[in-house]
């Protein structure tokens, strides 16, 4: 009989227990993240239904034990008191059984005794360590189910265990037992206690815990005690709690936290010795690979082939990768051609123009889906394997000197250190970062990084200014951003982030597994869908804004009529050409409209089409669709009329795209986001900047790709143009007095640009806060205005080419960055905490 | 053999690569202390100073099947016996 209400199971266990693994295990696909109420960790839960009814299942944050020290642990233990979960599961690394029991013994005291999920059978095997698993369930008391996660070994027998225990405890009101026996502090414990028996009634809080955590002057649980009982009741209790520590304190010369450890230690201790036998000191796999890995010498050979690698298999295969998956999306765009209301001669319906710049706006997003899927598994790999842990260790020394942590690297690798990334998945992955100051510093560092969309925009300016030294400037963009992006950790630290909190680096280093092909899919994929979810609403949500600002006001009726009358004009004279000719029936009329779109679409497809069987197969494709028109498309060589029809054809769609031009070109000029683009030139002027380029810097706000192309339609793409934008752009602002030296001036604007839009929306994300946002839009713009300003004046002032001040900016921010680094002192721990007593 | 007073405590920072070391207390507080309890550093544990990072900083250790590393700067808040080199 299945109950109406679901049980609620937490799985609780140190990071690097397999936790994680062992929920997918247990819950299948269907799981959800959240967060927890007012902090960024993430709360994970899942359902599956046993014979007897559904299970929720929650994955606690990983932690070592259940004290109010950090954050993830709070956020554990108050899930465990709040909501009171039917079961609890601890999930026990049987490799390293020693430091995993102490959570045990704490969950216990919390009157949550678990399922012990012994995981990781298979390593503790493979190291020589044997477990008597009925006497370890026998001395705890707690039903013991060996797993192994990684190969899904174990999910029936731990869901059988998770119901049977549910139903036992159900059964037990007293929960309650001494897991550990503190000796001489026994005394004092019972002391609390009666106070707290006698202070009043505590709703679902432990006692016995509660008294332990009181002596042990727990923040946290001093506040939940007044919570519980009132500000008048609590004091009492906790000021004599205080002098019962005191007194402890005096009398064994021995601090009550250290000792209630010690005394969990001990029977930890015990409890080992008699369930684990077996070797345990020998040499594992692991020690021999960090020999060679980790070796002084060898191990930044190994990192940098790391690395190279990820860059080689993500972003160099991956984009050719996306030559085969362009043409899919390319189709798509058909599609919705073809089903959205054709053009008009002159003016689009909107529905048209705004459908595909939709799909255009998506479809630069999802090109680089398989470049994610890649990158993502490749991390996925490292991260799963164990060696992200050392690439922290190794590099640590390094990013602490500017304020980051040895784990900022992988947010830094997936913005793009040196070869092309995205700061969303960049910013997400900060939230691994146990030091909070140093999580923020990552965070507004990594935007800094080079996002794959930055990459167009830099190829294009590369194109059109630097043809002789193109390799020298993409050396200096790829390698700068990593200079700017430390300096301005640095900067920030020492600065605005002074007061955040810090933390040491304690990390542990696990050990060597094989990553599961499951895993690392299910990351990859899960970690793309999160990219394609978050970035993909925003990005179309920006595309319509933008959309708007372009296509508004609009142009006024007098001269919309002028452009009206000049394309009737021109009709006209196409009408007058095919006087006498056989074809003016279906050339002309109803039939212009269509007949020009057709040619247009024609052209369009051709160029397209590469190579001769393409180009053989658009040219039946059009004639099977409209044979009449195809004729006059294509004449046949022998129809002279036809001929003649196709050259006013192909005047008609010249004088129509011309047209068409000088109306996009005025209606952008007069738009909302062309006003504000002008209104801003009085600022941008000294970076070198014209309204043009500040429609295409404040549009690539909304997403970087857009740069590239509004520059495209600044600089008029037409529908069957063959000139490519570097053409174009090189050609008219060449006209104008562009420079390499704007050039610069705009490639170092781009490369300190803010975070586009998305990224923001992932800076509140990960900071919970509005201001924090705020800030990562505002600095970057000032710092590159800033920059760009001073190098396009002063590169203007002395007379340099782009390359000389390009130069000149690398080097000066080079030096500076060996300064900092090799003359700045290291960061003290001058945070919130003090890392040392004083006494 | 008892230490002059003002010779300051070893501490793990102190130990080359490749010695063995036992804990005797801890000077930090507050959540650094409990961190390094949690990883299995309590006084009286032996631990073994693997490796340093390339750059000499941050270091590794063994203890029981596990590895972990600190920075130095933590590491020279882990006072040391005399006895166990």
């Amino acid at each position: 009989m299945p109950s109406d209400k679901a049980l609620l199971v937490a799985l609780a266990g140190q990071q690097n227990a397999g936790k994680s693994t062992l929920f997918n295990v247990l819950t299948g696909a269907r799981q959800h993240v959240a967060n927890y109420p007012g902090v960024t960790v993430d709360k994970k839960y899942g359902q599956y239904y046993d014979g007897a009814g559904a299970v929720r299942t929650v994955d606690l944050p990983g932690t070592y034990s259940l004290t109010s020290f950090s954050l993830e642990e709070r956020v554990a233990r108050d899930f465990l008191l709040g909501e009171r979960p039917d079961v609890t599961v601890n999930v026990v690394d049987a490799s390293n059984l020693r430091r995993s029991l102490h959570l045990t013994l704490q969950l216990m005291e919390l009157e949550q005794p678990p399922v012990l999920a012994l995981n990781m059978m298979d390593v503790a095997a493979g190291r020589g360590i044997e477990i008597d698993q009925q006497t370890l369930g026998r001395e705890l008391g707690l039903p013991v189910v060996p797993t192994v996660g990684r190969r899904g070994e174990g999910r029936g027998p731990l869901r059988g265990a998770i119901r049977s225990w549910s139903e036992q405890l159900a059964k037990t009101q007293q929960r309650s037992e001494r897991a550990v026996d503190y000796g001489p502090l026994e005394l004092r414990i019972e002391a609390v206690e009666g106070l707290l028996e006698r202070a009043g009634e505590l709703s679902g809080i432990p006692r016995r815990w509660l008294a332990i955590k009181l002596l042990e002057a727990d923040e946290q649980a001093a506040k939940l005690l007044e919570r519980q009982l009132g500000q008048v009741a609590a004091q009492p209790v906790l000021q004599e709690a205080w002098r019962l520590r005191q007194a402890f304190e005096r009398s064994l010369g021995i601090d009550v936290n250290d000792h209630v450890v010690a005394c969990r230690e001990r029977k930890v201790a015990a409890l080992i010795e008699q369930v684990q036998g077996g070797a345990s000191g020998r040499t594992t796999l692991s020690d021999r690979i960090d020999r060679l890995v980790l070796n002084r010498w060898a191990a930044p050979g190994f990192l940098v082939l790391t690395v190279f690698l990820i860059y080689q298999v993500s972003i160099v295969w991956g984009y050719e990768l996306t030559n085969y998956t362009w043409p899919i999306l390319a189709g798509f765009r058909e599609l919705v051609a073809g089903v959205l209301p054709s053009a008009g001669f002159l003016v689009d319906p909107y529905v048209r123009s705004m459908g595909l710049w939709l799909v255009d706006s998506a479809n630069t997003l999802l090109n680089y889906v398989p470049i994610f899927l890649i990158l993502f598994a490749a991390i996925a790999v490292i991260e799963d394997s164990g060696y992200m842990a050392r690439i922290a260790f190794i590099l640590d020394k390094v990013l602490h000197r500017f304020g980051l942590h040895g784990q900022s690297t992988l947010p830094l690798i997936l913005g793009g250190v040196f070869a092309g990334g995205c700061a969303v998945p960049g910013v997400m992955a900060t939230k691994g970062i146990p030091d909070t100051r140093a999580r923020m510093a990552t965070i507004f560092a990594v935007p800094f990084m080079n996002c794959l969309a930055k990459v167009p925009l830099y190829t294009l300016l590369l194109g059109i200014f630097f043809v002789e030294s193109k390799s020298l400037m993409m050396f200096y963009i790829s390698t700068m951003t990593i200079i700017f992006a430390l300096l301005v950790s640095k900067l920030l630290t020492v600065t605005v982030l002074r007061g955040q909190e810090t933390s040491p680096f304690v990390m542990e280093l696990p050990h060597y597994h094989l990553p599961t092909l499951q895993g690392v899919l299910r990351r990859a994929f899960d970690r793309t869908w999160q990219y394609i979810k978050k970035v993909g609403t925003i990005v179309i949500a920006v595309a319509v804004v933008v959309f708007t600002l372009l296509q508004f006001p609009g142009l006024s009726d007098e001269r919309q009529a002028r452009f009206a009358r000049q394309a009737q004009a021109a009709v006209e004279r196409f009408d007058e050409a095919l006087v006498g000719n056989p074809y003016r029936e279906i050339a002309t009329g109803e039939n212009l409209v269509p007949l020009v779109n057709f040619a247009t679409n024609y052209r369009r497809a051709k160029l397209n089409a590469g190579g001769g069987e393409a180009s053989r197969a658009v040219n039946e494709r059009f004639e099977t669709l409209n044979p009449e028109f195809y004729k006059l498309v294509r004449p046949p060589r022998a129809d002279r009329d036809a001929r003649e029809a196709n050259r006013a054809l192909r005047r008609l769609a010249m004088e129509r795209k011309s047209l068409r031009r000088e109306m996009k070109d005025e209606r952008i000029v007069n738009s909302f986001l062309g006003t504000i683009g002008r209104s801003m030139e009085p600022v941008t002027q000294f970076a070198g900047f014209d309204w043009k380029i500040n429609v295409a810097l404040l549009s690539s706000f909304a997403a970087r790709e857009s740069s590239v192309a509004t520059l495209g339609v600044l600089f008029q793409q037409d529908e069957d143009q063959n000139q490519t934008l570097e053409e174009r752009m090189g050609a008219e602002t060449r006209a104008g007095g562009a420079t390499a030296l704007l050039a610069v001036s705009m490639i170092l604007f781009f490369a300190l640009y803010p975070p586009c839009l998305a990224t923001t929306i992932m800076v509140k994300v990960q900071t919970g806060s509005y201001k924090w946002m705020a800030f990562s839009i505002v600095f970057p713009t000032l710092l590159g205005l800033a920059v760009s300003s001073a190098v396009y004046s002063i590169g203007n002032a002395i007379d340099a080419s782009g390359i000389e001040m390009m130069s000149y900016v690398y080097f000066g921010a080079l030096a500076l960055l060996l300064a900092v680094g090799l003359l700045g002192r290291r960061h003290g721990l001058g945070g919130k905490r003090s890392l040392v007593s004083t006494q | 053999m008892p230490r002059s007073p003002d010779k300051p405590c070893r501490t793990l920072n102190d130990v080359p690569s490749g010695r063995r070391a036992r804990i005797r207390r801890h000077r930090a507080v507050g959540a650094v202390r409990q961190r390094l309890m949690d990883l299995g550093l309590m006084p009286d544990v032996e631990v073994l100073v693997v490796r340093s990072a390339p750059l000499n900083d941050p270091i590794q250790l063994q203890l029981n099947a596990a590895n972990v590393s600190l920075r130095r700067q933590e590491a020279a808040t882990i006072e040391i016996h005399d006895d166990a080199e």
